[in-house]
């Protein structure tokens, strides 16, 4: 079994997801504004690669938000 | 008020524990650290909601792009090349009647022909030829005249270069060529 964690310890783990959450974020606004940018100087060929990894960005924010949810519920 | 089994893990600000706080905290018992957390998850569902409306403007700027078509550009006349001396500069339109555009010859003479939306905020760029250069008023942005690069100010792209061909003494335009550096 494994031991519970610690206020301290869950705070660590909020706390880097957080960050992380926010740094994922700030990488989708630069990807948004490249692509607008790209693409309003008539280059489609970075539309779906920054599409794709701005869903990649998305799901993986929505997993660390699960992870969070899971700790605030008492989680381990 | 007795303690929950709970609140041995609570901390407060001065780090005593609850039996030793003041009478308004040992009424009233808030976990700031649970609190802190509380907040924490709240900002976060907030970014990640904003993640989700930035994969929404991507979605857009895909569905533009696959269901722009392809530009038409008709050869059009512009001028009669004897009419534009160095330094002159001529204001047209193409392909569309909303699409202004500025032929300049150069004082090298050659030919030049930009669209003239500035490519920060589609404010009308005022050719410069004297200083080689072109100025957009709204928000001081400059491009230099020979390539219509920006080289000042919020413009981030290059001008669109209309594409000109010179026949039996006419100026055409043939083409415009949209550029991201």
């Amino acid at each position: 079994m494994k031991p519970k964690l610690t206020q301290a310890q869950k705070d660590t783990i909020v706390n880097s997801i957080s960050i992380l959450v926010g740094f994922l974020v700030i990488l989708q606004l630069w990807l948004l504004t490249a692509t607008m940018n790209a693409w309003m100087g008539r280059d489609s060929s970075v539309v779906w690669p920054a599409a794709l990894a701005s869903l990649g960005c998305l799901l993986f924010n929505l997993l660390l938000l699960r992870r969070l949810n899971f700790l605030a519920g008492d989680g381990a | 008020m007795a303690d929950k089994p709970h609140d041995t893990e609570r901390t407060y600000p001065d780090g005593r524990p609850l039996a030793e706080q003041p009478q308004w905290i040992r009424d009233f018992p808030t976990d700031v650290s649970s609190d802190h957390g509380l907040a924490r998850r709240e900002f976060t569902k907030f970014l990640v909601l904003t993640s989700g409306a930035f994969v929404a403007g991507q979605c857009w700027i895909v569905g533009m792009s696959v269901f722009q078509g392809e530009e038409d550009f008709p050869e059009k006349w512009i001028a009669n090349e004897n009419d534009v001396p160095p330094g002159g500069v001529v204001e047209f339109r193409y392909p569309t009647d909303n699409d202004p555009c500025l032929l300049v010859r150069l004082r090298n003479r050659r030919l030049v022909a930009y669209g003239q939306k500035c490519s920060h905020l589609a404010c009308a760029v005022i050719p410069q030829p004297d200083q080689d250069q072109l100025r957009c008023p709204c928000h001081n942005g400059y491009f230099e005249i020979n390539e219509g690069r920006p080289i000042a100010g919020p413009p981030r792209r290059p001008l669109p270069l209309v594409k000109l061909v010179v026949r039996d003494g006419g100026i055409y335009a043939t083409g415009v060529e949209h550029r991201t550096a």
